[in-house]
């Protein structure tokens, strides 16, 4: 149960998220953190399949949604995905500066992704006065997609604090799980976008 | 309780200890204190709701007035009360079943605790501030947004810290189960209560949620005016009604399957019998809790959802009675050939199984789709639900209370007066809902703040009221029991029941780290085991080292005071300016406690072997 | 169905036996006494599950009790531990196939009543009336009569209703305990049942979900009468001449109080030439007022409660969205004469009950 949190990097486990107890705990709470917010979105995308009909006389998928910026979205979040599966490669390489740098690419992205769905919405509701007040299709919508977007930026904020914290002392035993759980956040929360893409957008699209 | 462990500290560092503790044995304590205050605040609504119901047209309470305490009943009973003291005795009792020396996640234990207390403290802050809410305990869209003023809105911020906190706990509870049982636990030689917790925590994970999305809806609905369930913009208030059970039957099962935990290990010890069928039972919580996920439509089969939906999910509600029936029996065959110890705790565990028999038993009756369209909100539904939730949960935490408070506070509860709180309880119980099953089947729906006179129902509402008054007597002789406990009650050792789990082979209190070497388990009911087949110690399972524990910390309660900050801000904001300043200046200061907890490394300590030994070496001179 | 009815009928006639000793309330209010096809049909479910029910408690109990008597601590063998038990394959495999077997017993008949009791295929040939729940009266409107009442449903006796539920503000839940189950009134759909009334009578109606301050005085009436008298109510109520000559001078000043405080802006006193598909007054229909078993759901019909109603309806029925009209006692006596002579048929709730 004794850990020594100053191992040198000479003598880093290969798997230095899950190599203590608490990294192990932290890898396991995740998960099911994960689980339950799957069911989370899992209620939002009920809400939003029921209710996307219901227009109340406002605007409707078909009027709104054009897939030029969405795909650029989907895009920019997919590689984001990917930079920070760099980033856990080299933090199981012991490389911290790597780490760091595509950990740096991955929160840029992400802010991307953000600025879109921000012009996004502002486009509809300059555009096509269409809020969450307009009907009960605009709550749903704006409930699920602004979750996710929410989740983003809750990603990002917390990206930005463990890269600070962290920037000056290099890997450890004590912070590599924060790395690793930080990631596995970020693949669900790209994870879940896909679904936002594939039922919101593109099913929007064609009915 | 506890206090003479203080003797040579101030009140003030006690205190400071509790505010601070990360310990999930006084963490548990916490928790059940909590739940034990919110219980009686929500028998002392039952009491007004039952006063105004004594006789036909009575005017005790104002119709608004009865509609606040039927909708703080019920939520203070499941979210504030049972919920919370059951959570409690998980954190007592889990860990050193398993030969823990800790939870996975002390911090997040404490956090989900605080913001339990918080969030029920927020709920009830209602009463002084304009009027509690008054929708029922189910706030159903429709009327929750008709609710006028702010009770409503205390009701939504209320539950959601609430719930936050206790989605914290049971994402802990699995972390702690799946990763740190001790030496040679096996999953199938966790003891019952620990599997129940386990499933219990998983039930909260995937149901809680849903819970939390609802009221985030049903908030903007009534705030921000968003369109979910408001009609004329083409909202669906039966999602709601969806949601909410989707929520709302795993958390009946959230509150049950614990308690069938409880009483496997008290049937177990005091018939001094290993629990019959122990595979059987944990692959039939395991069914119960899986179709309590695919059942939740049949609290809705008046809701019109068409017969194909509603002949689905009643067979599939009547498909529960087949593992729980599964557990009623084994129970009884753990009994037979026993050699049985009835004392209080076993007192409510043979109490529990007649009333809760009837409880399933009314329960299949109402998954009966068209017998279901006259059992709907009725008092039949009333008195269902209380043989379940009084009859099993409540039972069950009186049984738990009084088989682990030697191990919490290292005194037997005196046993005389358990036997005379479990009698009044038990008669009362069953003279307040035994007749509502009658009453709601003669035409009293529930939720009636009057009964009308002529309509044959005085008799059976007498009666129920007059049971109310005993169960209050049963509560008053058990805090007496507490007080007079901590006074002059019987000092335990580390074992008063003879018992086969690994929380009775240390010491009553537990040590602060549980054990100097972690357990080695051999087999289901390990102390057991080496009560029969060995010396009756414990083998340890670990060489004797330097034990890592984790550092207290008051972040829980100060980020907990934010969100409560924050809630009250929210729910005023709409009136006010300064609720925006609450709800920024709270949520920053949460946000900002959060950070403090990211940024500072928080390593623990270590308690060195010397001290680890001399108390092995004082226990072994006992 | 019918040929399951028959074979249970003995079982029947015991539990209804037990039933009545132990009290079934209030005839015409009680579902322990079924009158109509619906509530006959969850009634027998009810006995069948709780007959099955009975048996398993009592298998539960007779174990439980030998236990109890037999395996207690007995004196003189304190320290005796008894076999450790792991579990027995038969026994457990027993208890697990006769639950099923039980389930499966309930199970069939409620899926049957169940297709059975939602079955609309015929609804066009028979009354078909849309209901409408507002807080916190009920409104009737018979579709092809074209008739609007409040509070007061009035059908024939042994004659297939179709009722098509709504709310118009917060949801309701329809309950005639004696006749039918409940049937949710959701705002945003209609919800379909029919109702067959086996006797002739006046049958309570309640509320059962919680809808606001006066949820529980949210009562109204079924008058089921015979079809000749339903025929004659319904001509009755279609030849409405709302300038009827028959009133008394002090209600020919009530009317005109009603009509000088715009009273109609929300109560429609109906010449059936006015007659709208589908519109819910804002509050009840008064049209035949004056024959009213009970008036504001629960409150006797004279003069003396009308008049406090009029004046003091708040404290009457907590939350109810009548307007304080700011009558003396003597305008509101007057008013009160004149709807209670708003009486149009002679089929009346007096007239079934003799």
């Amino acid at each position: 149960m004794s850990i020594d949190h100053s191992l040198f990097p000479e003598t880093m486990p290969s798997n230095p998220e899950r190599a203590t107890l608490e990294g192990k705990n932290k890898f396991m709470g995740l998960w099911f953190f994960l689980g339950g917010e799957t069911v989370l979105f899992a209620c939002l995308f009920g809400i939003y399949i029921a209710l996307k009909n219901s227009t109340a006389g406002g605007p409707s998928s078909t009027d709104l949604f054009g897939l030029e910026l969405v795909f650029f979205m989907t895009v920019l979040l997919l590689s984001s995905s990917l930079t920070s599966v760099y980033a856990m490669y080299h933090m199981r390489n012991n490389d911290f500066k790597k780490m760091m740098l595509w950990l740096g690419i991955t929160g840029l992205l992400g802010i991307g992704f953000l600025a879109c769905e921000i012009y996004e919405f502002a486009h509809y509701i300059i555009d096509y006065d269409f809020t969450f007040r307009s009907s009960a299709f605009g709550s749903a919508f704006y409930a699920l997609v602004g979750f996710h977007g929410g989740h983003v930026i809750f990603g990002i904020s917390w990206l930005i604090v463990l890269m600070i914290r962290n920037a000056r002392r290099g890997l450890n035993l004590y912070n590599a799980p924060k790395f690793n759980t930080f990631s596995l956040y970020w693949h669900f929360i790209d994870v879940v976008w896909v679904f936002v893409f594939t039922v919101v957008y593109l099913m929007g699209m064609v009915s | 309780m506890g206090i003479a462990a203080t003797e040579k500290r101030s009140i003030g560092a006690f205190i400071w200890d509790y505010l601070t503790t990360v310990d999930h044995k006084k963490i548990g304590i916490l928790y059940i204190l909590g739940g034990g205050f919110f219980f009686l605040l929500g028998g002392l609504e039952a009491m007004v709701i039952r006063i105004q119901l004594i006789e036909p047209n009575n005017d005790f309470v104002s119709a608004q007035t009865f509609n606040e305490m039927l909708t703080m009943h019920g939520t203070t009973m499941i979210f504030l009360a049972a919920m919370p003291i059951i959570i409690g005795l998980m954190n007592v009792a889990m860990p050193l079943q398993i030969g823990a020396r800790d939870v996975a996640f002390p911090f997040l234990n404490a956090l989900g605790f605080w913001l339990f207390m918080f969030g029920g403290i927020l709920l009830n802050l209602s009463w002084f501030l304009g009027g509690a809410p008054d929708a029922g305990w189910t706030s159903y869209a429709s009327l929750a947004m008709d609710s006028p003023g702010h009770g409503v809105d205390f009701y939504i911020s209320g539950l959601q810290i609430a719930g936050a906190g206790t989605l914290m706990g049971g994402i802990n509870f699995i972390a702690t189960i799946v990763n740190m049982r001790g030496p040679g636990m096996t999953y199938l030689r966790m003891p019952m209560f620990a599997w129940a917790t386990l499933i219990t925590s998983i039930l909260i994970l995937f149901a809680f949620p849903a819970l939390t999305i609802n009221l985030f809806l049903l908030m903007f609905d009534r705030m921000f005016d968003t369109a979910f369930f408001n009609v004329n913009l083409g909202g669906n208030q039966v999602i709601y009604q969806h949601l909410f059970w989707i929520f709302g039957h795993p958390e009946v099962y959230i509150l049950i399957l614990p308690v069938f935990g409880i009483f496997s290990d008290v049937f177990s010890t005091f018939s001094k019998k290993r629990l019959f069928g122990y595979t059987a039972m944990v692959f039939a919580t395991m069914l119960i809790a899986f179709l309590g996920f695919m059942v939740w439509a049949h609290h809705m089969f008046t809701v019109g959802l068409g017969p194909v939906a509603n002949a689905i999910f009643a067979v599939g509600t009547m498909a529960i009675a087949v593992p729980t029936g599964i557990k009623i029996f084994n129970w009884l065959a753990t009994m037979w050939g026993g050699n049985i110890t009835i004392n209080a705790a076993m007192h409510w565990a043979l109490g529990f199984i007649p009333s809760f028999t009837i409880g399933g038993m009314t329960g299949v009756m109402l998954g009966s789709a068209v017998a279901d369209y006259q059992y709907h909100d009725t008092y039949f539904v009333v008195a269902h639900f209380h043989y379940v939730i009084i009859g099993g949960t409540v039972f069950g935490i009186f049984a738990g209370l009084h088989y682990w408070w030697p191990k919490m506070f290292g005194k037997i509860l005196n046993e005389t007066l358990g036997k005379i709180t479990f009698w009044l309880f038990f008669i009362g119980f069953h003279l307040t809902f035994m007749i509502q099953h009658f009453l709601g089947l003669m035409g009293m729906p529930r939720r009636y703040w009057v009964f009308l006179e002529g309509r044959e129902l005085d008799l059976g509402n007498f009666i129920s009221t007059i049971g109310a008054f005993f169960m209050a007597a049963g509560v008053i002789v058990f805090l007496y029991n507490i007080i007079h406990t901590a006074i002059k009650g019987e000092q335990a050792g580390a074992d008063p029941w003879d018992g086969r789990t690994l929380e009775w082979s240390i010491a009553s209190p537990p040590p602060y780290y549980n054990f100097e070497q972690l357990p080695l388990t051999r087999g289901l009911d390990p102390l057991w085991i080496e009560k029969t087949e060995g010396n009756g110690k414990i083998v340890p399972g670990e060489p004797l080292g330097d034990v890592h524990m984790p550092n207290g910390s008051i972040l829980p309660f100060l980020m907990s005071f934010g969100f409560f900050v924050a809630g009250l801000g929210f729910i005023y904001q709409v009136d006010h300016w300064l609720g925006y300043i609450a709800l920024y200046g709270g949520m920053a200061f949460a946000i900002g406690c959060m950070i403090v907890r990211s940024l500072k490394d928080d390593h623990g300590y270590y308690i060195p072997k010397e001290e680890l030994e001399e108390a092995l070496v004082e226990r072994e001179a006992d | 169905m019918k040929r399951l009815l028959g074979k249970t009928k003995l079982l029947f006639l015991l539990s209804f036996i037990v039933l009545l000793l132990a009290g079934c309330g209030q005839e015409n209010l009680t579902a322990l006494i079924p009158k109509g096809y619906g509530a006959d049909s969850s009634f027998y479910l009810i006995v069948l599950t709780t007959i099955v029910m009975t048996f398993v408690f009592l298998a539960v109990i007779i174990i439980y009790s030998i236990v109890l008597i037999r395996f207690r601590k007995k004196k003189g063998r304190e320290d005796y531990i008894p076999k450790q038990v792991e579990g027995n394959k038969t026994l457990e495999t027993v208890w697990t196939i006769i639950p099923i077997i039980l389930v499966l017993i309930m199970a069939v008949p409620t899926v049957l009543a169940t297709f059975d009791l939602a079955d609309a295929s015929d609804a066009d040939e028979h009354i078909n009336i849309h209901v409408t729940g507002k807080q916190f009266w009920w409104h009737f409107d018979y579709e092809k009569e074209q008739i609007h009442t409040s509070q007061d449903l009035y059908i024939p006796v042994n004659t297939k209703v179709y009722l098509h539920v709504k709310s118009d503000d917060v949801l309701h839940s329809f309950w005639i305990p004696s006749l039918h189950g409940k049937i949710d009134a959701n705002p945003e759909n209609v919800n379909t049942i029919f109702i067959e009334a086996w006797e002739e009578g006046v049958y309570q109606g309640l509320c059962a979900e919680l809808c606001g301050l006066s949820h529980s005085l949210m009562d109204f009436k079924v008058i089921v009468v015979s079809e000749e008298d339903y025929d004659q109510w319904v001509q009755d109520m279609q030849s409405v001449n709302v300038d009827d000559e028959s009133l008394d001078a002090v209600a020919q000043d009530g009317k005109a109080l009603f009509e000088e405080n715009n009273c109609m802006n929300c109560h429609a006193i109906g010449s059936p030439a006015d007659y709208a598909p589908g519109r819910v007054p804002v509050g009840p229909d008064l049209t035949n007022f004056g024959n009213r078993d009970k008036f504001a759901g629960v409150l006797e019909p004279t003069k003396e409660n009308l008049v406090e109603w009029l004046i003091n309806n708040e404290e009457l029925k907590p939350g109810n969205h009548m307007k304080n009209m700011d009558l003396t006692e003597d305008e509101a006596g007057k008013i009160a004469e004149y709807l209670m002579q708003l009486k149009h048929s002679d089929v009346t709730p007096e007239s079934v009950k003799d």
